[in-house]
């Protein structure tokens, strides 16, 4: 696993909100099938940082580069958010975000889209090419759904889902746009233990199965420990630290960030 | 304890029903005799009308407010359920309708054959507005702007270069729909009450151009003598042609009902509403804000473009005046009554919202009012419109090739 190659490279990533700078000079990569942590506390920047990867902020300094399994390395920054993912990243929200008054089977068909081409004249005059683009699309996402469970509700509203299934569908519907590296905010947001460490499974069967490299933020301590080969750790901006669960841990500066210089709890 | 609540409320809207209504209802001064009439009893009777209105309304209140959380269907579901899952029943109120329908014009009186043809206008106007506001929901105030090019199309190049209307028609509608790119532009970072707003003034820049360019458009006077369109070439008298006009709007409504629910339950349609409901997460999903948003702008402009083309033949002269804002909040009012999105809906409203201040006639002076006291019931007691949409049902059936059944 050590020697698999980077599919994903951030190098001095800086992103300025008039004088605030809310990412400064970060530098990450993730390698093929790694699932990767990005923790912190709040307001760390870690949010801003995946925005900035997917294209919805324009970062103002520095290089995200993929190396996609097919084709070769390309510069993502400056790009569109569909482009992005029709590149092959896909992200979930931190504050779910799903579109509520459709059905689960729209949500994932909409994720579609960016694999699919068929106009406004073919969708009127619906023709073999669009009937079968339509049939496929349909079974392609059944097929995920039953993956994730969520085969039973499929009829239902998004919005009608329980909370622990919206999350789950709205990782489903990332998967649709068939990316090879998946990016996480928050998925154990809100989540019971028992619903946790279901996540914690569905993550790395994800990896497992589909050979998608997986970022995620997240702030249950237990599962970034459990599941992540490496972590990096954000506080004000600043990557403060980098490496494997055990050696993050331990690290002094992460522990400061965490809980504070011990000193000064003392004096106060 | 309940009853006792709600009597006191009563009581309070009466009383200061009485006391709106005092100087209109109560007091008249007899400018001959030059003395003042105080008509007391007009109080009474608005006290005890407003006061049994305000007990009807909080029943109806509290009729309606535990249907929320109750999983029975209302009667309005169940009704659509029997169409749905009996297609004899469903196959039998649509060939009704189109019998009725299609022998309409030969049965009912010319005005009644003109009034049902600007209701069917209406239709096509309201499902166009329809895919910008209820799918992509976009919301657009000025979409008569369309409305008016379409219509202006047709007056212009048949005046200056007689070309027939069959051949405008289409023309019309893609000119329209350029010009909906046009809108789109600009108004691509907007959303909501922004967006609202330059959708408004483009509806105004358009009307002022049309009145104030002479040269062009002929100014508030307009055109006039704007040839109905042939039919394989002989002559029609108003009566005939006005039937045929029927019948030519009878087919664009049922093309457009064709088009809108095909793209609907496409991949676009698809793309519109998840624009709709969360833009971030659309555009997180693959999909292209741009090139959908204008394809909403366009596909809703074009369906203008044509009934404006269809309107000027039918009454061969336009001014300006026909492309007010006040057109522009009637089809918005078709869209959010009849219920967003939903095709049957909209259908429904555009019939009511058209038709109801027709019949209304009668009562002249209440006409408006009727209207508008309709329009904010229907608002209170349904507020996402008199139908929602129906959702797109899948079946799956174990290990058997899936198959979409709209129901």
């Amino acid at each position: 696993m050590k020697q698999m190659r980077p599919v994903l490279d951030v190098k001095g990533l800086t992103m300025d909100f008039g004088g605030l700078r809310a990412i400064d000079e970060v530098d990450l990569q993730i390698r093929q099938g790694e699932i990767v942590a990005l923790i912190g506390p709040n307001g760390a920047g870690k949010t801003t940082f995946f925005n900035c990867i997917t294209g919805i902020y324009e970062p103002t300094g520095g290089m995200i580069i993929i190396h996609p399994m097919a084709g070769e390395s390309q510069k993502l920054t400056g790009l569109k958010p569909n482009q992005i993912t029709s590149k092959g990243l896909a992200r979930t929200f931190q504050n779910i975000r799903l579109f509520q008054n459709m059905t689960v089977l729209e949500n994932v068909m909409v994720a579609r889209h960016c694999r699919t081409k068929s106009g406004i004249l073919g969708s009127i005059l619906k023709g073999k090419r669009t009937r079968k683009e339509e049939k496929e699309m349909v079974s392609f996402s059944y097929d995920l759904l039953k993956r994730f469970h969520l085969e039973k509700q499929v009829n239902d509203l998004a919005k009608e889902l329980p909370y622990g299934a919206q999350r789950r569908l709205e990782i489903a519907r990332a998967m649709a746009t068939e990316p090879f590296l998946l990016l996480l905010d928050e998925p154990a947001a809100g989540m019971n233990p028992r619903e946790t460490r279901e996540l914690d499974r569905l993550i790395s069967r994800i990896r497992d199965e589909d050979g998608i490299s997986i970022l995620l933020i997240e702030h249950d301590m237990r599962l970034v420990m459990s599941i992540s080969d490496r972590v990096y750790v954000m506080d004000y901006g600043e990557l403060i630290a980098s490496g494997t669960p055990e050696e993050v841990s331990s690290d002094p500066s992460v522990i400061k960030a965490y809980l504070g210089e011990s000193g000064e709890e003392e004096n106060a | 304890m309940l009853v006792r609540r709600e009597f006191r409320k009563s009581v309070a809207v009466s009383l200061w029903f009485m006391f709106l209504t005092f100087p209109i209802m109560v007091i008249r001064i007899n400018t001959m005799e030059n003395t003042i009439e105080w008509r007391w009893m007009n109080m009474a009777y608005i006290g005890a009308a407003t006061f049994f209105l305000s007990f009807l309304w909080r029943y109806g209140m509290e009729r309606n407010a535990p249907v929320k959380n109750d999983t029975t269907d209302s009667w309005q579901e169940r009704i659509g359920r029997t169409f749905r899952e009996t297609p004899r029943v469903y196959y039998t109120f649509l060939a009704g309708i189109a019998i009725v329908s299609v022998i309409f014009p030969l049965i009912f009186s010319a005005y009644q054959t003109s009034i049902m043809t600007t209701a069917l206008m209406y239709v096509s106007l309201g499902l166009g507005l329809n895919i910008v506001v209820g799918l992509a929901g976009l919301l657009d105030l000025g979409y008569v702007a369309f409305y008016a090019v379409g219509a202006y199309a047709y007056a212009l190049l048949n005046h200056h270069f007689g070309l027939g209307f069959w051949f405008v028609l289409p023309l019309s509608g893609l000119l329209a729909a350029c010009f909906g790119i046009l809108l789109g532009f600009p108004v691509l970072r907007l959303r909501g009450d922004y967006l609202a707003i330059v959708t408004l003034g483009f509806g105004e820049i358009i009307r002022l151009i049309l009145e104030n360019w002479n040269s062009f458009s002929y100014g508030p006077s307009g055109i006039s003598g704007i040839s109905r369109p042939g039919f394989f070439g002989m002559d029609l008298n108003i009566h005939q042609s006005m039937i045929y006009m029927y019948y030519i709007t009878l087919v664009l409504v049922i093309f457009t009902i064709f088009v809108v629910s095909r793209l609907r339950n496409s991949r676009i349609g698809r793309a519109w509403i998840a624009l709709r409901e969360d833009e971030i997460a659309c555009q997180a999903m693959g999909i292209d804000k741009t090139t959908t948003k204008l394809t909403a702008f366009a596909l809703g402009a074009t369906w203008a473009g044509m009934v404006g083309c269809i309107f000027a033949a039918k009454t061969t002269f336009i001014n300006p005046a026909s492309f007010t804002f006040m057109e522009s909040a009637i089809i918005l009012s078709i869209v959010v009554l009849g219920g967003m999105g939903s095709i049957v809906g909209v259908i429904l409203g555009a019939f009511i919202l058209i038709l109801l201040p027709e019949y209304l006639r009668a009562f002249s002076e209440f006409r408006m009012l009727i209207f508008g006291a309709s329009m904010v019931l229907v608002m209170v007691f349904r507020p996402q419109g008199l139908i929602s949409r129906v959702k797109q049902h899948y079946e799956f059936h174990a290990e058997e090739t899936p198959s979409g059944v709209p129901r």
